[in-house]
């Protein structure tokens, strides 16, 4: 192997599955061989009869739908409130040495924590839920997005200065069309952290959803279906992750010619 | 009357951890006369792109003043164009977006707009690149973008910074010409900053030689070829001897500025 050699994309695919492959068997070698207690870890097999159950006799795709929708929910509002924040610091240094700090130390607040105190604030409702998502992405995208802004080359505002442009026309022409494929890049990256805090959130005090129906399966010692609703998750995430890049490849072409 | 005055202009960079400040640019008096072609040669570090920087207003000078048509400049506007060094199109847009950036932040109607994005594409010779994005254009094509963005402004005095220092010396011969020829159609009153003596000429009616740091003004040299300019004059023996001459004006301070660092 030669070091950034490029290869096919057949290759590409073949090696990529290949893991999956890999993964599935070595699982299997340990759960069929009797290696593993049943009660640990369930088999493959088991493992799919349990997502079969789950899904036709336990309602699990509306399970599915309360997550997804949590966490998009939780996210957009975030992404809402943190995008145009973001920006601002970004370009404007006042707004950054007024709010950095601040945003710094509670980046740092783990979402989890707030749980109980949410809880006390909002019940526990959809609200809370979005809450934990919204408290454990705000702060991450808005110190994100305001590095991404303010680390646009500079030689290219400049060069817009001598063609005239004033503040608002930096920072609407040159600021953020040159920041958005980082942007929505940023985006992608903490959509994948809001998964985490959603389970986390639906562990405790949760009526429906993927994270609650792992707690009640623990409870029943059906790793079986906890294997399967942690699968479940990951392919979820692949397909947000590649729809994500389709679209950003669709939004800015240029960024990658 | 001149239609740009440099008044004492000096710049100082303030001194950086617990350093001594640098002397970039000493006080330093320039007029330069309506579509004049002034190229500005000297060694690296011998504050002409300082100058220069200060002329487009992305630079203060620590004393002195820069007056354009007798009004001092304070900061950048479209009527000074730049062409940097570095690439510097806006990646985002199109060659043609590119070329009616400033028409657009002016309020310029769009189909304004498209009509002199399509002289300055022909002018420049770009016109099947229209819709390409820079990164699919050689460098040479970035910089023809670039100057055609500056002229496509119409501002009252065109500044270059090295345009074409990261060029080959093929492709660069072709700029030159090419600039050369669009200055003798539209008469732009140009300033244009270089180390490369055979560009200062060939380019030039008056070549202003600056010197090593602490930089200032060393000579101010005519350059009396006649126009149109074609690429075989470099070879003619007026332009051997303005390059002879300019060699040993430059030799002594490239010698110095290499035994400051």
């Amino acid at each position: 192997m030669k070091p950034l050699a490029p290869i096919s994309s057949t290759a590409r695919v073949v090696l990529g599955i290949s893991f999956f492959v890999l993964f599935v068997a070595a699982w299997s070698y340990a759960t069929f061989g009797g290696f593993v207690s049943k009660t640990f870890l369930a088999n493959p097999w088991t493992m799919l009869q349990d997502g079969w159950f789950l899904l036709v006799k336990q309602g699990f795709l509306h399970d599915i739908g309360m997550t997804i929708w949590r966490v998009i929910g939780g996210f957009v509002l975030a992404a809402l409130f943190a995008v145009p924040i973001g920006i601002l610091m970004g370009a404007y240094k006042p707004i950054e040495a007024f709010l950095e700090p601040f945003v710094s130390f509670a980046r740092y607040l783990p979402a989890s924590a707030f749980i109980p105190l949410l809880i006390l604030w909002a019940g526990i409702g959809e609200l809370q839920k979005l809450l934990v998502i919204f408290i454990g992405s705000v702060f991450q995208l808005i110190l994100m997005v305001a590095v991404s802004v303010g680390s646009v080359r500079r030689d290219l505002v400049e060069a817009s200065l001598t063609l005239g442009a004033r503040d608002a026309g930096v920072l609407k022409r040159v600021l953020i069309p040159s920041a958005a494929p980082e942007i929505a890049e940023i985006l992608r990256l903490v959509l994948g952290w809001a998964w985490t805090y959603v389970i986390v959130a639906e562990l405790i005090g949760s009526s429906s959803g993927i994270g609650h129906m792992i707690i009640d399966s623990q409870a029943l010692l059906a790793t079986g279906q906890i294997i399967f609703g942690i699968i479940v998750i990951g392919i979820i995430g692949l397909i947000s992750d590649y729809a994500f890049k389709a679209a950003n490849r669709r939004l800015f072409p240029w960024s990658i010619i | 009357m001149s239609k740009l005055v440099i008044d004492n202009v000096s710049r100082i960079f303030p001194a950086v951890r617990g350093g001594t400040p640098t002397r970039a640019l000493e006080p330093t008096n320039l007029s330069v006369a309506d579509n004049d072609f002034v190229t500005i040669l000297g060694p690296s570090g011998c504050g002409k792109s300082t100058l220069l920087r200060m002329v487009a207003g992305l630079d203060t000078p620590t004393t002195g003043r820069i007056l354009l048509d007798g009004k001092a400049i304070t900061g950048p506007g479209a009527d000074r164009g730049m062409v940097f060094q570095s690439y510097t199109l806006f990646p985002w847009l199109t060659v043609s977006e590119n070329i009616s950036f400033g028409l657009r932040e002016r309020g310029v109607s769009q189909r304004e707009r498209n009509d002199i994005a399509k002289q300055w594409l022909e002018k420049v010779g770009l016109t099947s690149f229209a819709n390409h994005f820079p990164k699919q254009l050689s460098g040479g094509m970035q910089q023809r973008t670039a100057i055609a963005r500056a002229l496509a402004n119409d501002p009252k005095i065109l500044l270059l910074d090295e345009p074409f220092g990261a060029l080959d010396n093929q492709t660069r011969a072709l700029m030159q010409e090419l600039l050369l020829g669009i200055w003798e159609r539209e008469r732009k009153t140009v300033i244009f900053v270089t180390h490369d003596i055979e560009e200062a000429i060939f380019l030039a009616s008056r070549t202003v030689v600056m010197s090593a740091r602490p930089g200032r003004i060393k000579a101010d040299i005519p350059v009396d070829l006649p126009h149109p300019r074609h690429y075989t004059i470099k070879t003619t023996p007026a332009f051997s001897d303005l390059k002879a001459r300019l060699t040993e004006e430059i030799r002594v301070e490239a010698v110095l500025a290499a035994e400051a660092h």
